[in-house]
């Protein structure tokens, strides 16, 4: 691929596009999947075929549209508008645009739940065919690469994302031009290019549905690290439990090879760099990052000491860069429109967006993009649509199992790494559980701490012995035969695991503890002095 | 090499600069608890009881494997440190079955030596009573899981000294279990030579030679000391050498 | 001053700690000197005695009698201390918490050719409780005295300390022998 090809590629696929009356982009990600989805695309192309319209209708797959729980979602181009809960039987109506037979269930970009986001990562969600390179390229996919290739030095790159002050966002958040620096300036002839794509926090889905509804962008975003860090050879890790993001990239991967924009002289320049797959067998821990390299090493998947950090000896001994899927997929903008553009976005110690996975006890759930520092409330309440009728927010919990949970009194906290950190939880990788006030608050403390304990790989003692007396303890608290004791063993349990854990998932194991009982302490003085649930929700409430 | 002087406990002591806390407090008669460490084996920082606290610096670093430096302060055995180290020991007693009266290195076990040397009169836990395995196909030694405490010394030596890679770790978490190659009996490994290092470096009786009772084996601690010197003496050279 | 009223009592365990406390051998007149031994197996007592300061648990909870004396017990003595390995972990009585109680029955009575069968009939043999329960399970354990058994040096230093109304010393104190 040359400069001209691209330009060119892209040209006639935009042509092609504007030829047409209508698009009509059926969500291909799982979620909408799960629901019908395949079946919906199907009906579409065939009443589109019936009707004979084929030359000016195309029906194609997209990214995820967000409104995760009124899918299968269908965005028609003419009009902008997504129908929602389509069903095959609808095709009709949707090729027709006959909006009246789908009263209700027609959303607007003008809808509070599209107007309150602002979405950049997913900005080609219902436009671009995660399957197709055209359509990618078509919105401007891959000027950024070439932009690092041929008119970007790599000092350059690395300046330009040092500038975005773009931070990590696998959850700690570290500056992710420091570690480009770090990588970059290494003497290594060796370098290596890693995707954490081990998202494996429950209720998590933000990096699998950008692998699933946007895989160039990522690609183009590690190439882009390749050049800026010297390293000609790139791997994702996926989870083999997402099957779905694995066929995506594999795809994604061949067509790029195809077209020159990965392998040998990317844009006949100088640059080699070849991306392949690596699939994890579903541990938790291997989204460690040396827990990671070590499963691509071949080797039991468990973290070891760090210092020395993969930047300086990663894979293989060699220099590491390793970021996850959102960070890379935030690249080509920052590369596009420069990394003071991207610094003003957001909070200004955490700019960018934010995708999070909203889920649980409310009415809008899915995949939300916000400026990072929107307001929890205004991700809850405004985009989300608030809890559904008869319920009442308790407690939104972030991280994931190493985070901690959000009561009502810090809704408008805002949702930004520092300001987590400040209420005793973390920003993590964005999953966002929603609970209402008929949760337990021990017990989900109980469901997180078992989930550590499974999870934990069994290196290092606190982590591997320590979970599971936690765990003990919360089991005996949520079945009402909670001692009084067993608080002081609590706190120097997380104590221990917090300070003498190997590695982050012992250190933040203990989180959700923590946060309860530093927000909720009253709910644990209810279940071992009263031996009663608040909430009337776990083993003892269901009991009792 | 150069030296570094460091202050470990409120005693000014020298180290060679690739020493580690850990052997430069040792050689210094500060004996800083350990389970996985042993001289000679690379480390695994697995077992956390070697934590100690460096002076500027925010979190616990494992003696074993961070190197001294310069005007470094050191403290080995602070009130926390003591805590956390009752708790770790607690916590492998209360994991699997360990009864010392019945074992064969009562008295000379490094668990039980530790847990009288910390103060550990009781166990603050719930015993796991997990149903492990016991392995006595071998012709010479045993495996006993109950009283394994996963500290991989076995697994290590016998990888990097021995270089037969018998022994790996198999299953996570709590379920994480010592297996010889593929999980095969012992005494049906193709890669086991029997050389019994990995019964020697057992700080419990978890690996034990048969034919010994209660309380009568003593772990060969003089073959350790060939762990770490025999290449340096070229001990194993020697043997060969033509008269 | 009167003399401080000490006892020793003998649950799930094998009395090993018994004969070591009997090792105390001519210490044992000092002791008395010091101390009113009201309760132990090595006297003919029926009764565990009211207003007891120190008593010496050995063995663990196996059984109902045990889990009834062990309540008892906690009520009517002052300082309460596990005795040894049994007391303290379970140790060797808690090796059957591997199995299940039938399975276990099954192995001492039926499978052995001697016995022939569980005895039956009330205050035979006492019903096992599900799991051996440290002392610790049942009751609050003032004092823990590890050993198996703990020698007869340590336990003397250990009563003198407790009836002098001092903390115990820990020092030569672990599992084990």
């Amino acid at each position: 691929m040359t400069a001209d090809g691209l330009r060119q590629s892209r040209e006639a696929e935009l042509d092609r596009q504007s030829r047409l009356k209508n698009r009509i982009a059926c969500c291909s990600v799982a979620g909408c999947l799960a629901g019908g989805g395949d079946a919906v695309r199907a009906a579409l192309a065939e009443e589109v075929k019936a009707q004979g319209a084929s030359a000016e209708i195309e029906v194609c797959g997209t990214g995820c549209m967000g409104l995760c729980s009124r899918g299968p979602l269908v965005r028609s181009s003419a009009g902008e508008i997504t129908y929602a809960e389509v069903k095959p039987g609808d095709a009709a109506a949707v090729v027709r645009s006959d909006l009246d037979s789908l009263n209700g269930r027609i959303l607007r970009q003008s809808d509070p739940f599209f107007a309150g986001q602002r979405r950049l990562i997913l900005a080609n969600s219902g436009k671009v065919d995660p399957e197709k390179i055209a359509g990618y390229i078509a919105q401007g996919g891959y000027q950024s690469l070439l932009r690092a290739t041929s008119e970007m030095t790599p000092e350059e790159i690395v300046a330009e994302v040092k500038k975005s002050k773009l931070r990590g966002r696998g959850g700690a958040g570290y500056p992710a031009g420091l570690k480009w620096e770090l990588v970059a300036r290494h003497p290594s002839a060796t370098k290596y290019v890693i995707c954490n794509a081990d998202e494996g926090d429950p209720g998590a889905f933000m990096n699998r549905s950008v692998l699933e509804g946007d895989p160039h962008r990522v690609l183009e975003g590690m190439a882009i690290a390749g050049r800026a860090v010297g390293a000609q050879q790139g791997y994702i890790y996926a989870r083999g439990e997402s099957p779905l993001a694995i066929e995506r990239i594999r795809t994604a991967i061949d067509q790029a090879q195809r077209e020159g924009l990965l392998g040998g002289r990317v844009f006949d320049s100088d640059f080699h760099f070849r991306i392949d797959l690596r699939i994890g067998a579903g541990a938790y821990v291997c989204g460690e990052e040396t827990a990671l390299i070590a499963s691509i090493e071949g080797k039991r998947g468990q973290p070891v000491l760090r210092p020395p950090y993969p930047p300086e000896s990663g894979l293989w001994g060699h220099p590491t860069l390793i970021n996850n899927v959102e960070t890379f997929a935030n690249i080509p903008q920052i590369i596009e429109n420069g990394g003071d553009w991207f610094a003003g976005i957001g909070a200004p110690a955490s700019p960018g967006t934010k995708i999070f996975a909203v889920a649980g006890r409310i009415r809008n759930s899915g995949l939300v993009e916000v400026p990072i520092g929107t307001s929890l409330r205004t991700i809850l309440f405004e985009i989300g649509g608030g809890v559904p009728e008869g319920y009442e927010f308790k407690a939104a919990q972030t991280g994931g199992p190493a985070g901690g949970c959000i009561p009502a009194q810090y809704l408008d906290v805002p949702m930004d790494y520092d300001s987590l950190t400040g209420i005793g939880t973390m920003m993590g990788s964005g999953g966002l559980i929603v609970m209402d006030t008929s949760s337990c608050m021990v017990d989900v403390a109980r469901f997180f701490m078992e989930f550590c304990m499974d999870e934990s790989c069994g290196k290092c003692i606190p982590c591997r012995a320590g979970t599971v007396q936690m765990n003990e303890i919360l089991g005996r608290m949520t079945s009402g035969e909670g001692k009084e004791a067993d608080f002081a063993m609590l706190e120097a349990l997380s104590g221990l695991l917090v300070e003498a854990s190997l590695c982050g998932l012992g250190r933040a194991a203990p989180n959700p503890v923590l946060s309860t009982l530093r927000h909720f302490r009253s709910e644990y003085d209810a279940h071992v002095r009263e031996r009663r649930c608040p909430a009337g929700s776990c083993r003892m409430g269901a009991s009792a | 090499m150069s030296v570094r002087t460091l202050e470990v406990d409120g005693r000014t002591i020298t180290a060679m600069a690739d020493q580690t806390i850990f052997s430069a407090a040792w050689d210094n008669g500060i004996r800083i608890p350990r389970l996985c460490h042993l001289g000679g084996l690379p480390d695994a920082a697995a077992c956390r009881l070697c934590l100690v606290e460096i002076e500027g610096q925010k979190r616990l670093q494992s003696a074993c494997t961070t190197k001294v430096a310069e005007d470094m302060v050191v403290r080995t055995d602070t009130p926390a440190l003591q805590a956390h180290r009752k708790l770790i020991i607690e916590l492998l007693f209360a994991e699997r079955n360990h009864v010392c009266s019945v074992c064969v290195v009562n008295g000379a076990c490094e668990l039980q030596t530790l847990a009288a040397e910390l103060g550990v009169d009781h166990i603050r836990m719930k015993p796991q009573y997990p149903k492990l395995p016991v392995d006595v196909s071998h012709h010479r030694f045993g495996i006993d899981h109950n009283r394994c405490i996963l500290c991989t010394r076995c697994v290590r030596v016998c990888d990097s000294v021995e270089g037969a890679h018998t022994w790996d770790v198999a299953g996570r978490g709590r379920n994480s279990l010592i297996i010889s190659d593929l999980g095969e009996p012992w005494g049906e490994s193709a890669s086991c030579t029997s050389c019994g290092k990995c019964v020697q470096v057992c700080p419990t009786g978890a690996l034990f030679s048969k034919g010994k009772t209660v309380a009568e084996m003593r772990k060969d601690r003089s073959f350790l000391q060939y762990i770490v010197t025999a290449r340096e003496k070229r001990l194993w050279i020697a043997e060969r050498k033509p008269r | 001053m009167s003399k401080k009223r000490l006892a020793t009592v003998w649950l799930g365990g094998c009395s090993g700690c018994h004969m070591s406390f009997l090792d105390l051998d001519e210490r044992l007149l000092d002791l008395a000197e010091l101390a009113d031994v009201c309760y132990t197996p090595i006297a003919d007592v029926k009764e565990f005695p009211h207003n007891v300061d120190i008593t010496l648990v050995e063995g663990a909870v196996a059984n109902e009698d045990h889990l009834r004396d062990a309540k008892k017990i906690r009520e009517r003595s002052g300082i309460l201390v596990a005795f040894g390995d049994c007391a303290i972990t379970g140790n060797v009585t808690a090796l059957r918490n591997l199995f299940n109680v039938e399975d276990v029955l099954s192995r001492a009575y039926r499978d052995s050719m001697i016995v022939g069968g569980v005895p039956e009939g009330d205050g035979i043999v006492p019903k096992l409780l599900e799991k051996v329960l440290r002392l610790q399970d049942v009751v609050a354990v003032d004092y823990f005295l590890p050993g198996c058994p703990p020698p007869a040096d340590v336990i003397f230093q250990f009563v003198v300390d407790l009836i002098g109304g001092k903390t115990p010393a820990v020092t030569g104190r672990k599992f084990g022998s």
